[in-house]
């Protein structure tokens, strides 16, 4: 046993006996692996609204989830208690799933050298909650100022800091110290006319100072306040197959619904994505590189360990237009006879894990933003998305543009009214005919659902443009 | 037989002793005013896949919650940690907070003679668990098993699902206000996938949720629905971009109301930031829709006796033959708007409370989904939305879709990867055909609808 400064060992008082015992309990039926996820959660969030401070909470859950896999089968169960008696009752329901004599974990445990992506001393949820307030009534003062027009703001602030601790009867050792921090502004405005609204928000597994240095909340509330005010003159979308082009970073929604979901193992075992057994095949114009990446440092979708005990990896999705690799985790890679490439994330301990995109982005190319732009007679030219969606098994996603712009002639003109862009998965990105060199990564809004299940993740790409898409306007 | 358990007050005093415990901590540490809700609950699940079980889930979990007050200004703190360590630090959190948060003139918890809880609403059934574990598994591996014995094209399948859960409430605060109810549920569902000649796949699903065991539709019947909802979209092509009248299945048309009820949220109205802000007692709707909120119908899975601060439910009219009626309102959100709380707040663990729906539904007509659909030349019967393309700012509507086209009055071919657009404000007056098919699935309804005049695009 390495030295861990795990507080699940310092403060519930778990030994290595104790987690060796748990694990044997859990296999007592059996089955081929079993593994305990501890997680010790606490989060705090402040907001302002009508410039007062309207609420601020603090909460802390703890619990640990017991898992046993026997073939393709998973038992779970898990508990907020972390008395041993309450652990060994998980375990045993878990056992359930398994039918066949009892199995023995591994002796003693091997933990691995973990990436260090984000600082662990100096986590965001310490700092002072008076100096958190400061920020979100900054951002409050900036995004009212920005312009009259502007009627109501609310701006908020919300950190976690996350402690896991994940071992596996293979002998799977692994501990994070997780921080997350994110701000959020949004703004309603109105005229004569009309009103509309803008978001603006981001963040990352960063402490304080990134939104006193790095971004700040005047950087948000203006990006807020800005995109309500032009949405005031907003006109009708275009409806219809035309070209668009999306600008760059959070506009990478694109590649989470069209190609990420559909990539992802468990769909692919199953043989429930239109993706399925398409590994080697064209997917996307040669000029489309597209990566998984959950090593980046300080990113939203990235973590030094998965919620399995797995390095966290870069894994090339699709490389020129040829499709390359799954995303996966323990149970598929070994069903599948393919590397974990430590894609297992769960949203707690009350939950089972399963294969998800963490930071997901398009390498950038050698067209300029401008060129790419003047190569359009009419079109649709979209830099801000709300949601997005995907049906995995026949590939048709939407997401829809909070930002967009007409383009005519070769020149961006007028703003458009908020309008879903819809596509076919496995062809949308063949029709990528340039790639932008000025690849850029969301600011750290993203939180992706499966299942049931939230996890936050990050997306980007360059600037792209897609020689036709079905735009989800009014206008004839 | 299902056993129909009366709430028994006492039987987890353990509970209801901890939630006031908790607020008289709090006052004695200086609150003005507080409020705590305790919450325990208890799942299982299974999914049987193929034939095998996939997944099996069982566990219980319990967490409490406290908001407190220091003359106006607010805080809240929860935790799951229910130990004299933890109470403590939740106690003493919540006051350090609201030592720091702003004061809201509007901020407080209910008038004492406001609260009280209504008598026994038939929400738990402990039958929910009496199935032995193999039966669960055996209803999900039904449901799956009738789905695809349906049709040689029903290859594949996400599988079948049965779910039981039960939760216990307990909400406290400082005017002495205790109440507390238990709810159960169960559910079957299923997700079958098809697949053409050509090789494109196609999912739907279907499911029955109940609360009681003695309500759940059987097992065939779910599975039989999804395998002809799923057939239904083989073949599916896309369409040019026209304008239509469009007829929304009841589950699609539940997703419209419930733009409705997010137009209604008094929170969204007294920030301006709905389209029905302002518009109270003008028209909003076409003369044929009435939408209702109802969180006292027995057994319904939108009903509570009290909502989130401790006020009775009631029945709210939100819109009586298209005229906008009232707003949805907890008490801070009706002192903002100067009008009276409709006993619609919703609380989590942590946080002000926010609005929730009872039962939410629109008033259903008399015609049937077949003669609504026989009614049009050339339209759009959509089974399917895809996406979040709704702006309640500005009621900018633009979402994907999934349907059948309608031609002279049939229902055709499959459609699939167009968008639906248009704006709530005209949607709502251009609700032509209701349909007389209103049926609770959640605690949110609407029978079939027809609506003109949205664009559709496509190639």
């Amino acid at each position: 046993m390495t030295q861990n400064q795990s507080l699940f060992f310092q403060k519930f008082g778990i030994t290595p006996n104790d987690l060796q015992r748990y694990l044997g309990e859990a296999l007592s039926a059996g089955g081929d692996y079993a593994d305990l996820y501890f997680e010790y959660l606490t989060s705090t969030s402040i907001s302002v609204d009508e410039s007062i401070v309207k609420s601020a909470s603090q909460g802390i859950s703890a619990g640990c989830g017991v898992r046993v896999l026997s073939g393709d089968r998973t038992g779970y169960a898990y508990t907020d208690d972390l008395a041993p008696e309450k652990i060994m009752r998980a375990a045993r329901t878990a056992a359930l799933i398994a039918r066949g004599p009892a199995k023995s974990p591994i002796e003693g445990f091997k933990e691995n050298l973990n990436h260090q992506l984000y600082p662990v001393a100096s986590p965001s949820a310490d700092a002072d909650i008076a100096a958190k307030l400061e920020l979100v009534m900054r951002a409050d003062r900036a995004a009212r100022a920005y312009d009259p027009r502007i009627v109501q703001v609310r701006s908020g602030y919300f950190d976690e800091l996350r402690q896991i601790l994940i071992v596996g009867s293979d002998g799977t050792f692994a501990s994070d110290v997780q921080p997350m921090a994110r701000f959020s502004v949004s703004c309603i405005a109105k005229s004569i006319e009309s009103s509309s609204k803008g978001n603006a928000g981001g963040g990352g597994r960063v402490g304080i100072d990134y939104f006193l240095t790095e971004k700040t909340p005047e950087h948000f509330a203006h990006d807020a306040a800005r995109q309500a005010i032009i949405q005031l003159d907003a006109r009708e979308a275009p409806a219809g197959e035309m070209e668009v082009v999306l600008g760059p970073g959070w506009p990478g929604i694109l590649l989470h619904e069209a190609i990420g979901h559909g990539l992802e193992a468990d769909f692919n075992r199953k043989g429930t994505s239109a993706f399925s057994g398409m590994i080697g095949r064209r997917v996307a114009s040669d000029k489309c590189t597209v990566v998984d990446n959950g090593t980046l440092p300080s990113r939203r979708g990235s973590i030094n360990v998965d919620d399995e005990g797995s390095p966290t990896k870069n894994t090339v999705l699709i490389e020129n237009g040829i499709l390359k690799g799954y995303l996966s985790d323990k149970l598929s890679a070994k069903l599948m006879g393919m590397p974990d490439t430590g894609n297992g994330r769960r949203e707690s301990y009350e939950h089972i894990p399963m294969p998800r995109m963490t930071n997901t982005y398009m390498l950038a190319g050698d067209d300029s933003p401008e060129d790419i732009i003047r190569s359009v007679k009419r079109g649709v030219y979209a830099v801000n998305f709300g949601g997005g969606q995907v049906d995995i098994t026949n590939g048709k996603f939407v997401f829809s543009a909070s930002e967009a712009y007409m383009i005519e002639d070769g020149h961006v003109t007028a703003p458009l009214k908020n309008c879903t862009l819809i596509g076919n998965g496995p062809d949308a990105l063949t029709k990528v005919s340039m790639v932008g060199n000025d690849l850029q990564l969301d600011e750290g809004v993203g939180t992706c659902g499966k299942d049931g299940q939230s996890v936050p993740v990050g997306v980007g790409i360059p600037t792209l443009k897609l020689d036709t898409m079905t735009v989800g306007g009014t206008a004839r | 037989m299902a056993t129909h358990v009366q709430t028994v007050s006492g039987v987890d005093s353990d509970l209801r002793e901890l939630a006031t415990t908790v607020v008289s901590r709090a006052m004695k540490a200086g609150a003005t005013a507080a409020e705590s809700v305790v919450r325990e609950g208890s799942e299982f699940s299974t999914v049987v896949r193929m034939g095998e079980v996939e997944t099996l889930k069982e566990s219980g979990s319990r967490a409490i919650g406290l908001r407190v007050f220091l003359g106006q200004s607010a805080a809240s703190t929860y935790s799951s940690d229910f130990t004299e360590d933890g109470i403590r630090r939740l106690v003493s959190g919540a006051m350090d907070l609201a030592k720091v948060t702003s004061a809201d003139a509007y901020s407080g918890i209910p008038e004492a003679d406001q609260l009280g809880s209504l008598g026994d609403l038939q929400l738990y059934y402990d039958d929910v668990y009496s199935l032995p574990p193999e039966e669960r598994i055996d209803y999900a591996r039904r449901a799956e098993k009738a789905a695809l014995e349906t049709d040689a094209r029903l290859k594949n399948s996400d599988g079948g699902s049965f779910d039981a859960a039960t939760g216990h409430k307990v909400l406290a605060n400082s005017h002495g206000f205790v109440g507390e109810y238990r709810r159960s549920y169960c559910s079957v569902s299923v997700a079958p996938i098809a697949q053409d000649d050509n090789g494109n796949m196609q999912r739907d699903y279907w499911f029955s949720l109940a609360r009681t065991l003695s309500k759940l539709e059987s097992a065939e019947s779910v599975g039989r629905e999804a395998a002809r909802r799923t057939l239904r979209r083989l073949g599916s092509r896309k369409i040019a971009s026209t304008q239509v009248p469009i007829v929304l299945d009841p589950m699609v048309a539940g997703s419209i109301l419930d733009n409705v009820f997010d137009a209604v949220n008094g929170d969204a109205v007294y920030r301006q930031s709905s389209f029905l802000a302002n518009m109270l007692g003008e028209k909003v709707a076409a003369d044929n829709i009435t939408v209702v909120d109802d969180g006292t119908i027995p057994g319904g899975f939108g009903t509570e006796p009290f909502d989130g601060e401790g006020i009775p439910t009631r029945r709210t009219v939100v819109i009586e033959n298209g005229i906008l009626k009232s707003y949805l309102l907890n008490t801070y959100t009706a002192k903002k708007l100067g009008l009276k709380t409709t006993g619609n707040a919703s609380r989590g663990l942590a946080g002000t409370p926010g609005i929730g729906a009872g039962n939410f539904f629109l008033q259903k007509g008399d015609k049937t989904p077949q003669q609504i659909i026989a009614g049009i030349k050339q339209g759009l019967y959509v089974f399917q939305f895809l996406g979040f393309g709704v702006n309640l700012v500005t009621g900018d509507f633009s979402r994907g879709a999934s349907g059948v086209w309608i031609e002279n009055g049939e229902l055709t071919y499959p459609v699939e990867e167009i968008t639906v657009a248009g704006n709530l404000k005209d949607m709502l007056y251009n609700i032509s055909e209701i349909g007389n098919d209103l049926q609770f699935r959640g605690s949110l309804a609407s029978p079939t609808l027809r609506i003109d005049g949205m664009m559709i695009a496509g190639e």
